[in-house]
């Protein structure tokens, strides 16, 4: 009896220390940053979020994440379908380096990027003879953003290919199908919840990507100002208001489309 | 088709994965050897890497016990019910959509020296914001849902019916799990702390804000290399990087190690 009566004691303070746990370190400062914004009314509150530096600072972000997750869809279909479909020499080694933007350390990948695209670097001198700039410009951005989120769509489409019935492939070849109308009609279909899915999450992480972009984005409010430096100034320069207005626009974006890929992927398991 | 097709992935994986990285490597032996060295061998280079791996360390166990206990409970705890259940599971994932920087920012509005429960602490002499604690707290909330979101599904897959047996059979919780349940999801727990030491090592927004990169204070290996960046330091910036870079590529093989035994398993 008394064994019983330890046990549920022991179970009953591992449940509270892993419920507190979790309260304390995900749920607590979410709700602390929402309150914060809040704090000083509802007034000052909508007076700090339609700043019009703010906007501009989410507004460009979400645009850059956008050119960069359709970079990603595509290159990332295109990869996917090349390590599934085909045998090469490398192949092995390829699948195993799509992960390497995951293992890497954001301000490594960002170092990276400065030095490819750096004015002694081959590919800004290339860039400065056509009569442009790519370092602390949007191009850069958008390729920090690629690299980072890279694996997003390779590997939520490599599954779907993977599963994918031969059968109706070779039923629409016998029927006379050419490999153009295969691809659209029979292919790309059932690779398209995966490419969703993976771009949404590659856009949510681009939207809040910081070590990579911090490295080559400028500070031009509206051109090269993103969300994620414009709130790390706000704070080096003790402006917690406007840090937390614009952290506010960008959690509840950043939240929207994360209940989106939820509901998206729980509607498909269940339908 | 079939060779413009490869040529081009080739393409792009070389240019995008493999030449940023030996660009590194060329980037830190731009001096020989001994630039390379000299850049590590400085204290605050040492004192950085001692620092970042003493919050892998510390991030990586606590959230392995948390993280495996919650996938537990989220799986199979009859005392949630299922909405608390379903509610809880979606906020497991809240912090892939913050901001690192945000992630720093809230630790900072929470436990920053002017607010309350802060100087609190500090009264206590414990000091959270630009201190240690802090840097482990951010850590802590950006590599959560790592090893829960590896668990979970696993435990979803196998079904209670082996656990169930086992008890029936008089095993108590404890031997239940050490016997019926871990062997089941052992290489998803490996996958998912190796998974969490990449992003601990290489985690850079939420560490910046909290620590304040102060000198032999608190600054990790990233926020060194950040800042040897800003100062135009860019050997030493390079050989820190290098050495990060070695560390992924290690986790890398890591994980496709992990991932292999879990598709035998």
């Amino acid at each position: 009896m008394s064994s019983m009566l330890q046990g549920r004691w022991w179970s009953w303070g591992f449940r509270s220390a892993v419920m507190l746990y979790f309260v304390l370190l995900i749920i607590f400062p979410i709700l602390g940053i929402y309150g914060q914004s809040l704090s000083s009314g509802w007034l000052a509150f909508v007076d700090n979020v339609t700043e019009p530096l703010a906007w501009k600072a989410v507004l460009l972000t979400i645009k850059l994440a956008l050119v960069a997750t359709l970079i990603n869809a595509f290159v990332g279909t295109m990869s996917a379908w090349v390590l599934i479909r085909y045998k090469f020499p490398g192949r092995k080694l390829l699948n195993s380096l799509v992960d390497l933007p995951f293992a890497l350390p954001t301000a490594v990948a960002g170092l990276m990027i400065l030095l490819l695209l750096g004015p002694r670097s081959f590919i800004g001198e290339w860039a400065d003879r056509l009569g442009f700039t790519i370092l602390f410009h949007q191009p850069a951005i958008v390729i920090a953003m690629v690299f980072v989120t890279f694996p997003f769509v390779i590997r939520a489409v490599q599954p779907l290919l993977e599963e994918m019935d031969a059968s109706e492939e070779e039923a629409a070849y016998t029927l006379g199908a050419t490999k153009a109308s295969t691809f659209w009609k029979i292919v790309l279909p059932n690779m398209l919840p995966g490419i969703l899915s993976g771009a949404m999450l590659a856009f949510s992480r681009a939207l809040a990507e910081f070590g990579a972009v911090v490295l080559v984005a400028g500070n031009i409010p509206g051109k090269t100002l993103i969300a994620s430096v414009y709130i790390f100034g706000e704070i080096e320069s003790d402006n917690t208001i406007g840090a937390t207005a614009v952290s506010v626009l960008l959690l509840t974006f950043s939240f929207l489309i994360l209940w989106t890929i939820n509901y998206v992927q729980m509607r498909r398991k269940n339908g | 088709m079939r060779r413009l097709w490869i040529g081009l992935t080739v393409a792009v994986f070389g240019l995008l994965l493999v030449v940023p990285v030996v660009r590194i490597a060329m980037g830190a032996f731009g001096d020989g050897w001994q630039g390379f060295a000299n850049g590590l061998a400085r204290p605050e280079t040492l004192h950085a890497l001692y620092l970042t791996g003493l919050i892998v360390v510390i991030v990586t166990l606590v959230n392995t016990l948390f993280g495996v206990m919650l996938s537990l409970y989220l799986v199979r705890a009859t005392w949630l019910g299922r909405r608390l259940k379903q509610l809880l599971n979606s906020v497991v994932d809240l912090p892939f959509a913050v901001s690192p920087v945000i992630g720093g920012f809230m630790i900072v509005l929470l436990l920053g020296p002017e607010t309350a429960l802060g100087s609190l602490l500090g009264r206590a002499g414990i000091n959270v914001v630009y201190a240690l604690p802090g840097m482990i707290i951010a850590t802590l909330f950006v590599t959560f849902p790592l090893i829960v979101r590896e668990v979970m599904p696993v435990l979803q897959e196998i079904g209670s019916a082996q656990e169930e047996a086992a008890s029936t059979l008089g095993a108590n919780a404890w031997t239940t799990f050490w016997r019926v349940t871990w062997p089941s999801i052992r290489w998803s727990v490996v996958y998912g702390v190796v998974l969490t030491v990449a992003r601990a090592l290489g985690e850079f927004g939420a560490v910046l804000v909290v620590s304040g990169n102060i000198l032999f204070r608190t600054q990790t290996a990233t926020t060194l290399v950040y800042q040897d960046v800003e100062n135009f330091n860019l050997i030493a910036a390079n050989s820190i990087a290098l050495v990060l870079a070695a560390g992924s590529v290690t986790l890398l093989l890591l994980m496709e190690w992990a991932k292999s035994r879990r598709e035998v398993h």
